[in-house]
């Protein structure tokens, strides 16, 4: 019972989940509708509730356990508090029961969102133009044949979309176009080709109960 | 004299042979319009759409520029409805003859997915029939996946130097097949790992990705006899910022220098932001995604990458059950299939290309 039942679900949901891609029916999508929209957020706040529970009772751990860098948990775990307090009284957009307001500074989710979280995330993004450059190196040095050919590529599409590219050859532009709308088109549609089909059996054989890795394997 | 020739300037030639049908493989509510457009189309400011209940009082239900014949009408199913379309210029209006009765009802069907519904039924059913075919028994080949191959060495290179193993599996939510595929190999990695009695990291991004991974976690320890090494808070939630997300992960590989990093999942732009910290801490590195967009990434600053369709293999090919890999077999032929479709078109198209051959023109 404790592993067919969940293979039973899974059957049911899985089809629930097809049909709707073939049946426009009102009767079936709204039936649909209510499991995405209504069912997965109920699931979804008790999977939060869990979630930051184990996020909590990580950091606690590692300040008990006086872990490496365990100062910083008390930072997550402030932070954590400062902000569910905000969020719970002070709402989103500075309609809670809080003092909302001091000066120009708004205490709600949006301004700690928009000052804290937006600009943090977008540190973190433009770390990638370093990453990308030492990838780069890393990608482009010719050790084989295949590297090496994958450096020439470059070199010609990253000529071909720069004016200096016009100004060896009218031509090269569009052959750097050329380029990446043909062999680089052709390579990305055979992964995807490939990945279709991986859907498509892997989807069959979780609906079907074939695969059972995600019960923590086997069948037994 | 002059009254003529103003009734001719201003005259408007009306749109013609309105029709109005229920809008096709839809769930109900709306209304499809189409007319001829009219002679003076080029003149004109727009086009009026109006409706009738009872084909005397209209209501201006929408508007359309001009050189454009088809309109979508929202409306209450079972519940009949006239249309008349006016050409229009400044104030002078040119009314069509009105429509047949027409009345919106949902359909059962989508018909215009038939196509893809017969793709499903075609390589589902090769799927099935492989599958059926291991079943019986029958050797199945399955070529070498060097990353597949790789992660017992990492579990075992991780456990002779007593450095935790990473798995990542991205930023994708429950209903991505990636994040599915990256459970299941996560179900073979903690197996290993509780046989080897290696620690776990698996950070999560998405708290219901989170509540599944713990269960298949926990489930892998007891499979392999070892419920007791199975620690809960190796599987956690971090957050569901994906920066800040990339920026924990980070961070544990940098603090816990694990010996082996799994990326497998569903990544975006982090995916390189994670690979390049992975290589720096000279961990070895196996990724996998279906993110056609982030290979690339991936196959730079990691060892062993599956890519695309590999990722769903990962689970078959681990675990060497048969049914499994009968479900590879039925994928492969699926694209002999495809293969041999591209090539006839493409033989088509070419004797359509070239005068001498127009066979097919």
């Amino acid at each position: 019972m404790k592993r067919n039942f969940p293979l039973l679900l899974v059957f049911v949901f899985g089809i629930l989940g097809i049909i709707p891609f073939i049946l426009p029916h009102p009767m079936v999508q709204n039936t649909d509708e209510f499991l995405r929209n209504n069912l997965l957020k109920i699931l979804a706040a008790f999977a939060l509730i869990l979630g930051l529970g184990s996020l909590l009772r990580v950091h606690f751990d590692k300040i008990r356990r006086k872990g490496q860098n365990w100062e910083y948990s008390w930072v997550l775990i402030g932070t954590f508090v400062v902000t569910s307090i905000i969020g719970l009284f002070g709402g989103v957009s500075g309609t809670g029961i809080l003092p909302t307001r001091l000066g120009s500074f708004a205490f709600d989710i949006w301004t700690i969102y928009f000052n804290i979280e937006v600009p943090l995330g977008a540190a973190m993004f433009a770390l990638l133009s370093f990453f990308m450059a030492s990838a780069a190196y890393r990608a482009f040095r010719a050790r084989s044949t295949e590297a090496t050919l994958l450096l020439a590529s470059a070199f010609v599409v990253m000529l071909g979309v720069l004016p200096l590219g016009n100004e060896i050859s009218p031509h090269l532009p569009s052959f750097a176009q050329w380029i990446m709308d043909v062999p680089n088109v052709a390579g990305q549609r055979g992964i995807l080709f490939g990945v279709a089909l991986g859907m498509l059996a892997t989807a069959l054989k979780i609906i079907l109960g074939i695969e059972r890795s995600w019960l923590g394997g086997g069948g037994e | 004299m002059t009254f003529i020739i103003l009734a001719s300037i201003f005259a408007l030639v009306p749109p013609t042979a309105v029709r109005a049908y229920d809008t096709p493989d839809d769930r109900g509510g709306a209304i499809t319009i189409e007319w001829q457009l009219s002679a003076d189309d080029a003149q004109l400011q727009r086009y009026e759409i109006y409706r009738s209940e009872n084909g005397i009082d209209y209501e201006k239900i929408g508007l359309i520029g001009r050189g454009r014949n088809q309109i979508e009408d929202d409306t209450e199913d079972n519940k009949q409805y006239i249309y008349k379309v006016a050409a229009v210029v400044d104030s002078v209006r040119a009314f069509s003859e009105p429509s047949s009765t027409v009345m919106s009802s949902a359909q059962w069907l989508n018909r215009k997915k038939i196509n893809i519904i017969i793709a499903v039924i075609v390589f589902g059913g090769l799927i099935l029939f492989f599958i059926q075919h291991a079943r019986r028994g029958r050797e199945l080949f399955v070529r070498e996946i060097a990353g597949l191959h790789a992660i017992d060495d990492a579990v075992g290179r991780a456990t002779e130097m007593g450095r935790p193993i990473l798995y990542c599996p991205g930023i994708g939510y429950i209903e991505d097949i990636a994040t599915i595929a990256s459970l299941n190999i996560l179900g073979e990695v903690a197996k290993k790992c509780g046989q080897y009695e290696t620690k776990l990291i698996n950070p999560h991004f998405d708290p219901i990705v989170y509540t599944v991974a713990r269960e298949i976690v926990k489930e892998s320890y007891t499979n392999v006899g070892r419920p007791d090494a199975f620690d809960p808070d190796s599987v956690y939630y971090v957050t569901d910022s994906q920066f800040a997300y990339a920026a924990a992960v980070d961070g544990i590989m940098l603090r816990e220098r694990p010996a082996t990093n799994f990326l497998v999942g569903w990544f975006r732009a982090e995916s390189l932001i994670l690979a390049e910290t992975g290589a720096s801490t000279g961990a070895i590195q196996i990724a996998g995604t279906d993110q056609v967009s982030q290979l690339p990434f991936f196959v730079t600053a990691c060892d062993y990458t599956l890519i695309g369709e590999e990722l769903y293999a990962a689970s078959a090919y681990i675990s060497r059950e048969p049914l499994l890999l009968g479900a590879i077999k039925g994928e492969d032929w699926g694209k002999v299939i495809i293969g041999a479709v591209l090539i006839a078109g493409s033989i088509i198209g070419l004797l359509t290309v070239f005068p001498i051959m127009s066979v097919f023109d």
